[in-house]
């Protein structure tokens, strides 16, 4: 196959790329979201040590975070089944997520000293309220620095999705170099698609060093 | 119908020497990859906080460039790339060398972030009794490092082996490859998954543990130190 990278500018080439991005956004976007909140309170059970509850909880990290990511896709698209495949990743993606997450808020919580608990108890805080408006801020600035790094990781493995069939970024560069092979072009896909990825990652890494200095000032 | 149906268990385990041999993929895969990765990720974790600027440069391309795109666009790459220039490669040595490129950026992180753990003075103190930097670092800096960095490194190991999944997308008859397509041949979708995640788990899970217990460790002995100070 011959054919120069200046081909690819197309319309609707330049379309489809896009319409993959918003895939990958979409995927990324959602599963941030909602393993945040399920990461949070599962990691506030973690903590916590609900007799019961809490060794549940640390079942569910374990079982999940050890497991590779690719295998939770196939099994939310084949075993579980029944939702459209994009959604299949989403699932996967909070589950996975949301138990790396539980264990940097569990790490997070366990980090602050005890006699904060303490002052605010003392204070008459009730527990959700110490919770809340002592131990919790606190505990935030050491969650955000790997907290940023997993969503960069979300972003990244948006990637996998291509394996169910979903035409995310990665996805969409791959069919059309089916059809648009050559040596340029393939060069000038695959560093389209890098470049895409990049700038994701990097805007949100530099929001994570931004944040570490601005808590490393903040917490001394 | 049940997913989990007896049958589709003893279909299963009448064929456990096909997941055998996807496992014993995947561990050599990860081990050769994990090599690699660690050879790449000291050289240029040293450069990374070496005197020459242009070593450092080539450390913060590399990991600048590795960490910021996915493993599959990565490896998609290679496999692609190679295909182009009629090198015909299996996918087991693509999965190595692209396991083994991804994984020593963030080993190169971490060496440098261990190297730079260490007091300023042990380097001066090297330099005045005549150590060129190579030997200081032989020597006097990266054993000491060497501590600090074993539970990073480990946690690098759990994520590499949960990585090398990624042979199942360039047909590498890794585990999840195996797991995958004898599934997809048999429908036996359950059992299938389920025994290679118990099989990942019962890799990864230990690892992560005791990556935990070393880490705990190096706090406690660390945390004395800066009190110390």
């Amino acid at each position: 196959m011959s054919g120069s990278a200046t081909e690819l500018l197309q319309p609707h080439l330049l379309a489809f790329m896009g319409t993959g991005l918003l895939v990958t956004l979409r995927i990324a976007v959602l599963s941030i979201l909602f393993s945040f909140a399920l990461g949070t309170l599962i990691g506030i059970i973690r903590y916590s040590k609900i007799p019961g509850l809490s060794q549940l909880a640390g079942f569910y990290v374990e079982a999940l975070r050890n497991s590779p990511l690719l295998l939770l896709i196939l099994a939310a698209r084949f075993v579980i089944g029944g939702m459209k495949p994009v959604n299949c990743v989403i699932l996967a993606m909070t589950l996975f997520t949301s138990a790396v997450l539980a264990e940097v808020v569990r790490g997070g919580l366990a980090s602050v000293d005890r006699g904060q608990w303490e002052a605010a108890l003392s204070q008459g805080f009730t527990y959700v309220q110490a919770l809340r408006y002592v131990v919790l801020p606190q505990a935030l600035r050491k969650m955000i620095p790997p907290m940023v790094s997993q969503f960069i990781t979300v972003i990244k493995d948006t990637s996998y999705a291509w394996v169910v069939g979903v035409e995310e970024l990665t996805g969409s560069g791959m069919i059309i170099l089916g059809q648009y092979g050559s040596t340029a072009q393939f060069f000038a896909v695959f560093g389209f698609i890098a470049l895409l990825y990049y700038v994701l990652c990097h805007l949100l890494s530099r929001l994570a060093r931004w944040q570490e200095r601005r808590l490393a000032w903040l917490s001394y | 119908m049940d997913r989990f149906a007896w049958f589709k268990w003893q279909a299963l385990f009448r064929d456990w020497e096909l997941f055998a041999e996807g496992l014993g993929r995947t561990l050599s895969t990860s081990l050769l990859a994990l090599g690699l990765a660690l050879a790449l990720g000291t050289v240029l974790g040293m450069l990374g906080t070496s005197p020459w600027r242009a070593g450092r440069a080539l450390n913060r391309g590399y990991v600048d460039l590795i960490q910021n795109t996915p493993l599959v666009t990565q490896v998609m790459f290679l496999f692609y790339a190679l295909a182009h220039w009629k090198l015909y490669l299996s996918a087991f040595a693509i999965g190595v060398i692209g396991l083994g490129v991804y994984h020593g950026a963030y080993i190169a992180e971490v060496v440098r972030a261990g190297i730079q753990s260490i007091h300023r003075g042990q380097l001066e103190a090297a330099f005045s009794q005549g150590f060129t930097y190579v030997q200081a670092m032989r020597y006097i800096i990266l054993p000491q490092a060497a501590q600090v960095v074993l539970p990073p490194l480990t946690n690098q190991a759990v994520s590499l082996i949960k990585n090398s999944a990624i042979l199942a997308m360039i047909s590498g008859w890794d585990l999840m490859h195996t797991g995958d397509s004898w599934a997809a041949n048999t429908g036996y979708y359950g059992p299938a998954y389920a025994v290679v995640w118990a099989i990942y788990f019962a890799l990864c899970f230990p690892l992560a543990r005791w990556a935990r217990r070393l880490e705990e460790r190096v706090a406690r002995a660390r945390g004395g130190e800066v009190k110390a100070a």
